[in-house]
C-alpha cells in the first residue's frame, strides 16, 4: 500500500515549517516567527468567530477567535466545563459549528480529517482498558487512515509502529493487553498511536492525570520535541504547574477566549484569577512570613489539584516551578 | 459412531443442524461487537422490536424478512432519534421503544387469524424448517460474515475509540447504523431457529465468553465463532436424546460454558486471580 499523494504534500509543509522554527533560538525570535507564519497563512489552527451551541441550546462556545502557528505547544486552560472538550470535539468536526469556523493549516476543520491531519490523545479515563487489543495493535491503529479499504498494514505501516513505540520507550510492552500497563505508560502508548498516524495537529486531552512524574517528564520531553518537528500541540491540562515549563502559548478559556498569546504575557496570576475565580486553592506567602528583612515580595501557590503554579516576586511573574507534586484529594 | 450418526438419518435434523451452524456463525460475530460497544440491551431490543415487523409483513404478503429487518432499524432510528432529542438516557429510551413494538405486535397478532404461529415466532422451531429458510437464512449469512469481516479492522477502531475513528475520515454515524443493520440481519436469520426470545442469547454469550478467554480482537472472533458452533452442535444432539427443545439446550450449554470461562479463564478466571493471588 502507498502513501496517499495529500500525505506527501503535508510533509512538504513539514520541513517548511521546521526550517523556519529554526530561524530564531530566543523566544522573541520564535515568537516573531511564529506570528510571520501565522501572518503568511502558515497557521496550524485558527478559530475565527466560532461559536458552537448545543443542541438543547446550552452555548458551549461564543465567538472563540485565537491563532496557533505551526511548531507550537499551545496549553488549553479552564475550569471543568469551560468548554474546553468542546473545542476539542469543534476542532476534530465532531460538533456542528453554529457560527464562525475552525481552519486546520488553512482549511476547515471537518474537511482536513480524512487526511490524518489531526491526532487525538484521549483522556484515561475516556478508554476502555479491558479492550482486548494488544500496545501494538493501538499504535497500528494510528496508521489506519494511510492504508486501504481493508486496512491491511504494508511494510512502512510496521516500521513506522516499530518507531513509534521506540520513540515512547515502549518497544518492550509491545505483546501486552493495555489494561495491564500503569497510567503513564497508557498514555504513552496513545502518543505512539499519534506519532504514528503523523498528524500535523495533536490535541491532548489532560495527559498528565493519572500519571507519574518520571512519565510525564518523558512526555513533555516528547511533545518539545515533536514541536521542532513542526507539529502544532494543543494540550488541555489542569496541571498548571508544568504549563511554564513547556507550553509556548496559553489559551485562558471561559466559553470564550479569556486570553491567549506567549505563556509569559498570559499565565499571569491577575488572570489565572480571571479564568478560575474561586475554584483554585491560592496559597500566598508574603513579608514577615517568607524574609528575614523587609522584602515585600511574596510567593503564590495557584493549585487545582494537580501540580501546583508558583508564583514569585511583587507582581508574582511566572517562574519556573520548584515544588512537587500533590496528590489530589 | 453409531450414537452420532443416528439423529443424521433424519432429514430434520440433517437441517436442523445446518440452520444452526449458519445462525450461530454470525451471531458468535456480532456478539463481539455487542459485548464490546456495550450493545447488549440493543441485541436485545431490536429483537423484540421485529415482532410487528413479521407480523405487518404477514398481513400485507411481503416476505417476513424483510418486515422484521425494517422493524428492527426502526427501532435503532428511533431509539437514536429520541436519545438525541431528550434528555433521557439511551438505555431508558431503549426500554421504552422495544417493550412498544413488542406489544404492538402481540396486539396486531389478535387481528391475524393464520397458520402463523406465536410460539414458533417467539421460541423458533429448529427442527421444523424448510430448505427454502436454509437458503434465506444462508444468504444472509453470507452477507453478513462478508461485510464484518471486510470492514473488522474499521469496526474495531470504532469500537475501541470512536473519537480516532472519527479522525482518521471513517463516518461514525453511518458505521453505527450499518452495523445496527448487520445486528438486525442476524436477527431476523435468527429467528427460525431460536427465537425472539432466545435469540438474545445467542448474541452475547459467545462474545462473553470470548471476551473472558482473549487479548486480542481477532482471537476474540474465533474464539466465539468456535464456542458458539460447538454449543450448537452440542445442543442439537444432546437434545434428540434428552428429547429436550433444541434451542434452550443450546442457550444452557452457552450458559454452562460461560460459567465455567469465568471460573477458569487462563488470565482473568477468578479460580486463576485467586491461586495467583496467593501464590505472590
Amino acid at each position: 500500500m502507498t502513501v496517499p499523494p495529500s500525505n506527501t504534500q503535508e510533509h512538504g509543509r513539514n520541513t517548511a515549517a521546521q526550517s523556519g522554527a529554526g530561524i530564531g533560538d530566543t523566544a522573541d525570535d520564535r515568537m516573531r516567527v511564529r506570528k510571520q507564519q501565522c501572518a503568511e497563512g502558515d497557521c496550524g489552527i485558527e478559530a475565527s468567530n466560532l461559536t458552537v451551541v448545543y443542541r438543547n441550546g446550552n452555548v458551549a462556545l461564543e465567538n472563540v477567535n485565537f491563532e496557533i502557528p505551526t511548531s507550537t505547544i499551545c496549553a488549553l486552560v479552564g475550569i471543568n466545563g469551560s468548554g474546553k472538550s468542546t473545542l476539542f470535539k469543534a476542532i476534530m468536526g465532531f460538533v456542528p459549528v453554529t457560527v464562525g469556523q475552525v481552519d486546520i493549516l488553512g482549511q476547515p476543520a471537518g474537511k482536513v480529517l480524512a487526511r490524518n491531519t489531526v491526532a487525538y490523545v484521549p483522556q484515561n479515563e475516556e478508554v476502555d482498558w479491558n479492550f482486548p487489543v494488544l500496545v501494538e495493535d493501538v499504535v497500528m491503529m494510528g496508521r489506519y487512515g494511510h492504508m486501504g479499504l481493508l486496512r491491511i498494514p504494508s511494510k512502512l505501516d510496521r516500521l513506522k509502529v516499530d518507531h513509534a513505540l521506540a520513540r515512547v520507550g515502549m518497544s518492550e510492552y509491545r505483546k501486552r493487553q493495555i489494561g495491564e500497563l500503569s497510567g503513564g505508560q497508557k498514555k504513552r502508548v496513545f502518543l505512539a498511536r499519534a506519532l504514528a498516524q503523523e498528524g500535523k495537529v495533536i490535541l491532548l486531552d489532560e495527559p498528565f492525570t493519572g500519571v507519574d512524574v518520571n512519565s510525564e517528564d518523558a512526555i513533555i520531553e516528547l511533545l518539545r520535541s515533536l514541536r521542532d518537528d513542526g507539529h502544532v500541540i494543543l494540550v488541555s491540562t489542569h496541571n498548571l504547574g508544568s504549563v511554564p515549563q513547556f507550553c509556548d502559548q496559553v489559551i485562558l478559556i471561559n466559553r470564550t477566549v479569556l486570553d491567549y498569546g506567549e505563556t509569559e504575557a498570559v499565565f499571569t496570576q491577575t488572570n489565572l484569577h480571571r479564568a478560575f475565580g474561586g475554584t483554585l486553592r491560592f496559597h500566598v506567602l508574603t513579608g514577615h512570613e517568607l524574609h528575614d528583612d523587609d522584602d515585600t515580595r511574596q510567593v503564590t501557590v495557584i493549585s487545582d489539584d494537580e501540580r501546583p503554579v508558583v508564583l514569585y516576586g511583587d507582581d508574582a511573574e511566572s517562574d519556573e516551578n520548584t515544588s512537587d507534586k500533590h496528590d489530589s484529594p | 459412531m453409531n450414537w452420532l450418526l443416528e439423529p443424521l438419518r433424519y432429514e430434520f435434523m440433517q437441517q436442523a443442524i445446518i440452520i444452526g451452524l449458519l445462525v450461530m456463525v454470525p451471531a458468535a460475530v456480532v456478539s463481539c461487537l455487542l459485548v464490546l460497544r456495550g450493545w447488549s440491551l440493543m441485541g436485545d431490543a431490536v429483537a423484540h422490536a421485529v415482532l410487528p415487523g413479521i407480523i405487518v409483513a404477514y398481513i400485507i404478503g411481503i416476505p417476513m424478512v424483510i418486515g422484521a429487518f425494517i422493524a428492527g432499524m426502526l427501532c435503532a432510528a428511533a431509539t437514536g432519534y429520541f436519545t438525541e432529542h431528550s434528555r433521557l438516557k439511551e438505555d431508558t429510551v431503549m426500554g421504552v421503544v422495544f417493550s412498544g413494538m413488542f406489544a404492538l405486535g402481540i396486539v396486531l397478532f389478535t387481528f391475524v387469524h393464520t397458520n402463523l404461529h406465536l410460539d414458533q415466532v417467539l421460541f423458533g422451531n429448529i427442527l421444523g424448517v424448510s430448505w427454502n429458510d436454509i437458503i434465506q437464512t444462508g444468504a444472509i449469512t453470507l452477507f453478513v460474515l462478508a461485510a464484518f469481516l471486510i470492514k473488522r479492522k474499521d469496526i474495531l477502531v470504532f469500537a475501541f475509540d470512536p473519537q480516532h475513528a472519527g479522525v482518521i475520515g471513517i463516518n461514525t454515524k453511518h458505521m453505527q447504523y450499518a452495523l445496527l443493520a448487520l445486528l438486525s440481519l442476524v436477527i431476523v436469520a435468527s429467528i427460525k431457529a431460536v427465537g425472539i426470545i432466545l435469540v438474545i442469547a445467542v448474541l452475547i454469550a459467545p462474545g462473553a465468553i470470548s471476551f473472558l478467554l482473549t487479548d486480542r480482537f481477532d482471537r476474540m472472533l474465533l474464539v466465539s465463532v468456535a464456542v458458539a458452533t460447538g454449543c450448537a452442535l452440542a445442543g442439537i444432539f444432546g437434545s434428540y436424546y434428552i428429547d429436550s427443545a433444541p434451542a434452550p439446550t443450546i442457550v444452557v450449554l452457552l450458559t454452562l460454558v460461560f460459567i465455567a470461562a469465568f471460573l477458569f479463564a487462563p488470565k482473568r478466571g477468578i479460580l486463576r486471580v485467586k491461586t495467583a493471588g496467593s501464590a505472590n
